[in-house]
């Protein structure tokens, strides 16, 4: 079997267990769901976090703007934002099922856009900042966020918004967001794995090895890093939209802008799947994912003493992560061999 | 004497109290091979940083090919053509060879576009010639971290070459690279210079290696240009044997 079919076979499996999850499993279609969108967290996490060095902590900002674009669109198409979020919930719209979706889809939309176009404006500030630097900047950028959410009445304040009520049967609702969730972290995945193929994969890599050496170069790093962090928010704010409608309420602190939980978790899934590869966050979201569930679940009162002790253990002793170890276990897998010709001219001897 | 391609003219540079360059004016000829010299300290390094964009000079200009460049930041005068190299080598550790090399193409008129483009097969046999040039095809598949020290030397050169620079700055190309293997760089600089008609502006402290490339020699001492000429000339002038021997 060629590293081709097996590749394929593996994209089929992964496929069809997704199709399937929900479909053997339905009481538990909310937390596959929510497994998919801790994927794409990690994913988009790894862009700047792993392929680019950039260390980003205020990531799940995208997030949150995402969530709320989403629901402020949802709600203006049909109301003004301002008596429903003054309401505090008391007012339900009624929504038939083609103003839900049409809501719902040009919420997701304007997310992905609203959030693309703040990566990029806060990028001219943020990517002036290395190193930590960079990362208590990011991180203040999204507490900022949270925070002045939390006093802006217009958008619910820190009463949060609660989102437009599905029009229909509760199980279609669960399945229709897990559908979502499903598609968009395969699509992000899709999307990056095609980014680093490009010169655009090289160019974020050869940023983290050395930015001084890439600028001398003549690389356009600023325009670089803008863009990987903007295709990070893209899909950061697709999957903020489709959250927020799945909890069917937002608020700042906990909901959409959760630093402390979501916002390190994208990072742990990272550090513990492999920096700087395209599975490794796909694996440490996997394993965070069910680790997580299953010490709330059976352990819990320890829960956060068990997940705190997987951090440090994987920080001070397998900082590689996953993926990180299987390429220093088998380097010759990965095609770091060296080669028994010297020069072209005697390989082209030989053949 | 052809047109000069890089003109220094009266440049200064300080760093607080310190006088790095004091009113420097030279010239780099198209198509030659230029060594700049000087004892530690001398305000090398800081002339090529002034002229590669890494700081604002205090005064004088600096024309390349004719337009002042004194005010471009790095990355827009690397890709005018004019490359440099490191004393301290700096290459990108965790790519293999090959890597390192596909993303050292020139980036001039690079649109937007070109940042998701698909690597041609003609960049890759391009980087592996040039990695066959220097000596590192059995390496190229290799973390460039993992090489020597002279080899990451190397690997600098090459990927400088896959720029297609006009002009190539090398600060002490030699340095800290064995005797045997500074002979293969001799020929390899002296190959890029004749058969890729790369101009060179070389820093370097080995004497036997300058004076046997370069076709004139200036000599920095205390920040301020001592001499410049033919390298016959150089090696006689008492100003220059004072300034490395101490002599005052």
């Amino acid at each position: 079997m060629t590293a081709g079919t097996a590749r394929a076979g593996l994209y089929c499996g992964i496929l069809a267990a997704g199709i399937a999850a929900p479909l053997a499993f339905p009481s538990y279609t909310f937390q596959f769901a929510v497994l998919w969108i801790m994927i794409l967290f990690a994913l988009t996490w790894d862009i700047l976090g792993g392929q680019m060095g950039y260390n980003s902590l205020g990531n799940i900002f995208f997030f949150g703007a995402g969530a709320y674009i989403g629901a402020l669109v949802q709600i203006g198409l049909y109301y003004d934002v301002a008596l429903y979020t003054a309401s505090r919930g008391a007012i339900l719209i009624d929504f038939s099922m083609r103003d839900y979706l049409t809501g719902l889809f040009l919420g997701i939309l304007a997310a992905a856009g609203g959030a693309t176009f703040l990566a990029v404006l806060f990028g001219r500030i943020v990517f002036g900042l290395r190193g930590p630097y960079f990362a208590i900047g990011t991180l203040g950028v999204a507490l900022a966020a949270g925070e002045l959410v939390a006093t802006w009445d217009y958008v619910g304040g820190g009463g949060g918004i609660s989102l437009p009520v599905y029009p229909g049967d509760p199980d279609d609702r669960s399945l229709l967001f897990y559908v979502l969730c499903f598609v968009s972290a395969i699509i992000t995945y899709g999307v990056l794995r095609w980014l680093y193929t490009t010169r655009f994969g090289l160019a974020l890599n050869a940023i983290r090895d050395d930015e001084l050496k890439a600028e001398a170069m003549g690389i356009h790093t600023v325009r670089y890093k803008t863009v990987a962090w903007a295709i990070g928010a893209f899909f950061l704010g697709i999957s903020g939209a489709i959250f927020g409608n799945m909890t069917g309420f937002i608020e700042p602190l906990e909901v959409a802008f959760p630093v402390a939980t979501f916002g390190v978790f994208m990072v742990l899934m990272v550090l513990l799947g492999g920096k700087g590869t395209i599975w490794g966050p796909v694996i440490g979201a996997v394993l965070f994912h069910v680790i997580k569930e299953v010490t709330w679940t059976y352990l819990l009162g320890w829960q956060w003493v068990l997940l705190g002790a997987l951090i440090i253990v994987n920080v001070i002793f397998f900082q590689q992560g996953i993926m990180g170890w299987v390429r220093e276990k088998w380097p010759e897998r990965f095609g770091v061999v060296v080669d028994r010709r010297t020069t072209i001219a005697r390989s082209e001897d030989a053949a | 004497m052809s047109a000069p391609v890089i003109e220094v003219s009266h440049v200064s540079k300080s760093f607080g109290g310190v006088v790095a360059n004091n009113d420097i004016s030279l010239k780099v000829p198209q198509g030659r091979i230029t060594g700049l010299i000087g004892p530690n300290g001398s305000g090398k390094t800081t002339l090529f940083s002034s002229i590669a964009g890494y700081h604002p000079i205090d005064a004088g200009s600096i024309r390349f090919e004719g337009s002042e460049i004194s005010r471009l930041n790095v990355q827009k005068i690397a890709r005018l053509g004019l490359i440099r190299t490191f004393q301290q080598t700096r290459i990108y550790g965790k790519m293999d060879c090959v890597q390192n090399m596909r993303i050292s193409i020139p980036h001039r008129g690079a649109i937007w576009q070109d940042m998701f483009a698909k690597l041609s097969p003609q960049i890759v046999a391009r980087a592996e010639r040039l990695l066959d040039f220097v000596g590192l095809y059995s390496k190229r598949h290799l973390p460039a971290g993992s090489l020597s020290f002279g080899q990451q030397k190397l690997l600098e050169f090459a990927m400088a070459l896959m720029n297609e620079p006009k002009v190539l700055m090398l600060d002490e190309p030699t340095a800290g690279i064995n005797p045997t293997l500074i002979n293969g760089l001799i020929d390899r600089l002296r190959r890029a210079n004749e058969e890729f008609g790369i101009t060179m502006f070389i820093i370097e402290h080995n004497m036997r290696v300058i004076m046997n490339m370069a076709s004139h020699i200036y000599c920095l001492a205390h920040g301020e240009l001592l001499a410049d000429g033919p390298p016959g000339e150089i090696q006689n002038d008492s100003r220059v044997i004072d300034a490395y021997l101490g002599a005052h």
